[in-house]
């Protein structure tokens, strides 16, 4: 039974002019989140990405389907009963939305309070989670005191105070910049490994799913178009907006603007070998072009870790006597995925 | 200048009058347009409340009654005043029509102030159970406190100003002072004093208004 289970799950708002059609925000959507992953969902904005999140605590309510957290429906709670539910699912924001009002101290104690925890529980529960959060000297400070980083952390903090199983992450990191993101990143990893907490992110950046995420689900248009483990779908991505997304984050096999770059500044036979299955040795694919005595060159491409596997795409060039490039090739190919992009000079093999 | 001198001891009992008129209207008006000012801010759509017909209700009711120049509302609401505090002369009905008055126009100054409330930090209470009377009370008032601690000085201010025609309903104060023995019995010099003091309380007062809101906003 998975942690957080959505089921044909739509949301649709009244159109906002009186002659205007209704916005489907959210167009069935199912998917899966088992205790202890860390579930990516990617989309541009607009995506429905942000609404889908609210959806699991009830910020946001579906117009069908059905949503469980824990085996609980969550549609089916009244306000009072959500906000048990709530106490158990913490969430952080783009904006950090911490009360400017109130202390360091006082926003991470905040949800303790809701949840009536005596007073000295609360005292030790705050101390723990700014030394694990590294602020334990900001205790006294007020959020505008703050960096973007260390306000997120605060964010964090206050999510984890009741101890909830699920935090979902909505655009965590999209307000600071690359230093603090990985900042941001790292703890939130430990949050997850630490204390076993299941953690949704809501992302546009794939480095955010790169780094942090064991499975993800890509959405465009209130449709989630892909879904799976990190590795599938970054190694094999097979609709244009994951492909897109993949993009940014791995150099694949050159479009062809690139391959054009490429040809003017190098000779010879350009092939893209992709590895994908992270075990295949790219020491083992250079030394065989090594003893067939061909030249090669390294001009476009890039290696990739996920969780420890790795894989990529290499563009080479490659020179020497044209059967032996092709022997090499055929031999290779039944260990890598060979794109042959054809011989400078030499449209037709592409 | 003599009659000043003989007139002080009734300058200072309008004074007081007017501390008093103005203290009362301004705890009553203060309550009652916090609660109207809620109202209108927790049924707008898309809040708390979120609740279209009772919004547009308290907002007709607001719009009606709030720009009605106050010495014409004064005259129209004694009825109410008789009904309500049992009379509908001296001070305690300037009190009650002033704070009645009061209501309307706190509950706009109270409305625009909680509407600067970020809503993700309204998202961010409820994201951990904070139930909506919680959220009112321990993150609406608290983050909108600054502002409203400097709308509700503005409005002091309003009511000294209204407070100056309770002499019309045989109220005291200092605009009935400045008008009974300034004005009517062309003595420019008692009319100055009269506004002398009105100066130094809105002073006194926007001071420590300023002062209270700069601690709610640490700055």
């Amino acid at each position: 039974m998975a942690l957080v289970s959505l089921r044909d799950v739509s949301k649709t708002y009244p159109p906002s002019s009186r002659n205007g059609s209704p916005v489907t925000a959210i167009d069935h959507v199912s998917l899966d989140v088992e205790e202890g992953d860390v579930y990516g969902i990617i989309g541009y904005s607009g995506a429905g990405k942000s609404t889908l999140v609210r959806l699991v605590n009830s910020l946001e309510t579906v117009t069908s389907g059905s949503i469980q957290v824990d085996g609980i429906e969550v549609s089916d709670l009244r306000e009072r009963e959500l906000q048990k539910l709530r106490l158990g699912i913490g969430m952080i924001f783009q904006q950090f939305n911490l009360f400017s009002s109130k202390s360091v101290w006082k926003n991470i104690a905040y949800p303790l309070e809701v949840a009536r925890t005596p007073k000295a529980e609360i005292m030790a529960r705050v101390e723990e989670l700014l030394s694990f959060v590294g602020l334990t000297d900001k205790a006294k400070n007020y959020p505008e005191q703050l960096s973007g980083g260390q306000k997120q952390r605060v964010g964090i903090a206050r999510a984890l105070a009741t101890s909830p199983r699920i935090l979902l992450a909505d655009e965590a990191t999209s307000a600071l910049d690359p230093e603090t993101t990985q900042e941001v990143l790292a703890l939130l990893k430990r949050v997850n490994e630490e204390f076993g907490v299941t953690i949704i992110v809501i992302t546009h950046e794939m480095d955010v799913i790169q780094t942090l995420a064991t499975k993800v689900a890509v959405m465009d248009g209130g449709r989630v178009v892909e879904q799976g483990d990190v590795f599938d779908v970054f190694s094999r991505p097979r609709e244009a907006s994951s492909k897109r997304f993949v993009s940014t984050v791995v150099r694949g096999i050159p479009s062809p603007t690139e391959l054009a770059v490429l040809r003017e500044r190098h000779e010879g036979r350009i092939v893209t070998l992709s590895f994908r299955d992270g075990n295949t040795s790219q020491g083992d694919v250079f030394l065989r072009l090594a003893q067939a005595g061909i030249a090669f060159e390294l001009v476009y491409g890039g290696i990739n870790d996920i969780r420890g596997q790795v894989f990529g795409h290499l563009t080479l060039a490659l020179r020497g006597d044209p059967p032996t490039i092709d022997a090499a090739l055929a031999d290779l190919a039944t260990t890598v995925e060979i794109t042959d992009l054809g011989i400078t000079g030499d449209e037709t093999g592409v | 200048m003599d009659d000043l001198i003989q007139l002080l001891p009734k300058l200072g009992q309008a004074t007081v009058e007017t501390l008093y008129i103005v203290a009362l209207s301004l705890l009553f008006g203060g309550i009652g347009g916090l609660l109207v000012g809620l109202g209108l801010y927790t049924t707008r759509p898309g809040n708390l409340y979120s609740n279209r017909l009772v919004y547009g209700v308290i907002n007709v009711i607001v719009n009606v009654f709030r720009p009605i120049p106050f010495i014409i509302f004064l005259a129209a609401a004694q009825p109410l005043a008789r009904l309500v505090v049992g009379t509908g002369i001296g001070n305690t009905a300037i009190i009650f029509t002033l704070s009645l008055a009061a209501t309307f126009g706190i509950s706009r100054i109270v409305e625009q102030n909680l509407l600067t409330v970020q809503p993700g930090v309204i998202e961010a209470a409820r994201s951990v159970g904070a139930s909506r009377v919680r959220i009112i009370r321990t993150v609406v008032i608290p983050e909108a406190l600054g502002p409203l601690l400097l709308g509700y000085t503005f409005v002091f201010v309003a009511i000294v100003d209204m407070s100056a025609v309770a002499g019309y309903v045989g109220g005291g104060g200092l605009g009935t002072f400045a008008i009974q023995y300034g004005y009517r019995q062309f003595n420019p010099i008692v009319t100055w004093a009269a506004v002398l003091v009105i100066i130094l309380i809105v002073q006194a007062v926007q001071f420590f208004g300023n002062w209270l809101a700069r601690k709610a906003l640490r700055r």
